[in-house]
């Protein structure tokens, strides 16, 4: 399976992105530049964390309009795995991949922590190897993480079924107490419609192998690669 | 040449972490009557445009697009003489 990271001037999760698939994964990982106008060849993408282009006007307002980005929302529109982790995620907000948008942390601080989220389903092509109801540690480190969208957006997600991970404590309450930045209903990742493309604040590559303290995030990878097997076995 | 000035301001409703703290700030510098602070953001564009009217409709076009994010923010093109 090929993976491609795009790579936005201020991407710095790229090199994480592309260790995880090449060296833990075991899969074709490779490096795509803003300025590529194609991603033709990839199995799936991967918009990594970073502060693209300085976060200037909004986080993600600015490279949802370099020129690869039309090539990811057709790829995306095509049904093909998109996953946005932190910046990512701003970006895909921001690209109307995913509604809704984010707002700065309720305490206005840069938050880099550990934390507990909580597996809501695992019929997704991102979380067909957790359990559900699973609680995995995860890290977040982000100053604009606060996800906003109005209440006919969050009932819409809610029906759908599209929060894929909340936040919350390590019995898995999902009570405002273990929300750490302000988010609507403790969200911290969701997926499409069609359920190709997630957006998730943490960093599932910063919790990939074992000597960074933990494999929770491998599994996201792993599932990505299990259903794109599955797809191919058909 | 002409100039607008864009103001762009959070919906009602949408959290504005960073007022509250100017306002808490105020607080404490003893200005108690400040009830409410909110921060929005003020966009200053210089463009050539054929008139005023083509300019205007750019520049609704350019906020729509990327200046202002419809799910939080709403905001005003005011023209300036240039």
């Amino acid at each position: 399976m090929k993976f491609g990271v795009v790579v936005f001037p201020g991407s710095n999760c790229d090199a994480d992105c592309y260790n995880v698939i090449k060296d833990v994964l075991g899969q074709e990982a490779e490096y795509i530049w803003h300025k590529e106008t194609s991603v033709l060849g990839y199995d799936a993408l991967i918009l990594p964390g970073g502060f693209s282009y300085g976060d200037y006007l909004r986080t993600g307002a600015i490279a949802r309009f370099s020129p690869v980005m039309p090539a990811v929302i057709d790829f995306a529109n095509q049904g093909g795995l998109l996953i946005g982790i932190c910046n990512g995620f701003q970006i895909l907000l921001e690209a109307g991949l995913l509604p809704g948008a984010m707002l700065r942390n309720r305490s206005l601080k840069f938050i880099c922590d550990g934390v507990n989220l909580k597996v809501k389903r695992n019929d997704t092509a991102f979380s067909k190897l957790l359990q559900p109801s699973e609680i995995i540690r995860v890290p977040i480190a982000h100053g604009e993480g606060n996800y906003f969208c109005d209440e006919a957006t969050l009932a819409e997600l809610q029906r759908e079924n599209r929060i894929l991970f909340t936040y919350c404590n390590a019995n898995g309450d999902e009570d405002m107490a273990f929300n750490p930045n302000g988010s609507v209903a403790n969200i911290a990742g969701i997926i499409n419609k069609q359920g190709n493309v997630l957006g998730m604040m943490p960093h599932p590559e910063r919790c990939s192998e074992q000597i960074l303290g933990g494999t929770d995030g491998y599994k996201i990878f792993a599932s990505m690669l299990e259903s794109f097997q599955e797809v191919g076995r058909k | 040449m002409f100039k607008a000035n864009i103001y762009v301001t959070l919906k009602e409703g949408v959290l504005d972490p960073q007022g509250s703290a100017v306002r808490k700030s105020l607080h404490v510098l003893n200005y108690q009557a400040v009830n409410e602070v909110r921060i929005g953001k003020f966009i200053e564009v210089w463009l050539n445009a054929a008139d005023a009217d083509t300019a205007r409709i750019e520049l609704q076009e350019m906020s729509d697009k990327l200046l202002a994010n419809p799910v939080i923010e709403n905001y005003r093109v005011e023209m300036v003489e240039a």
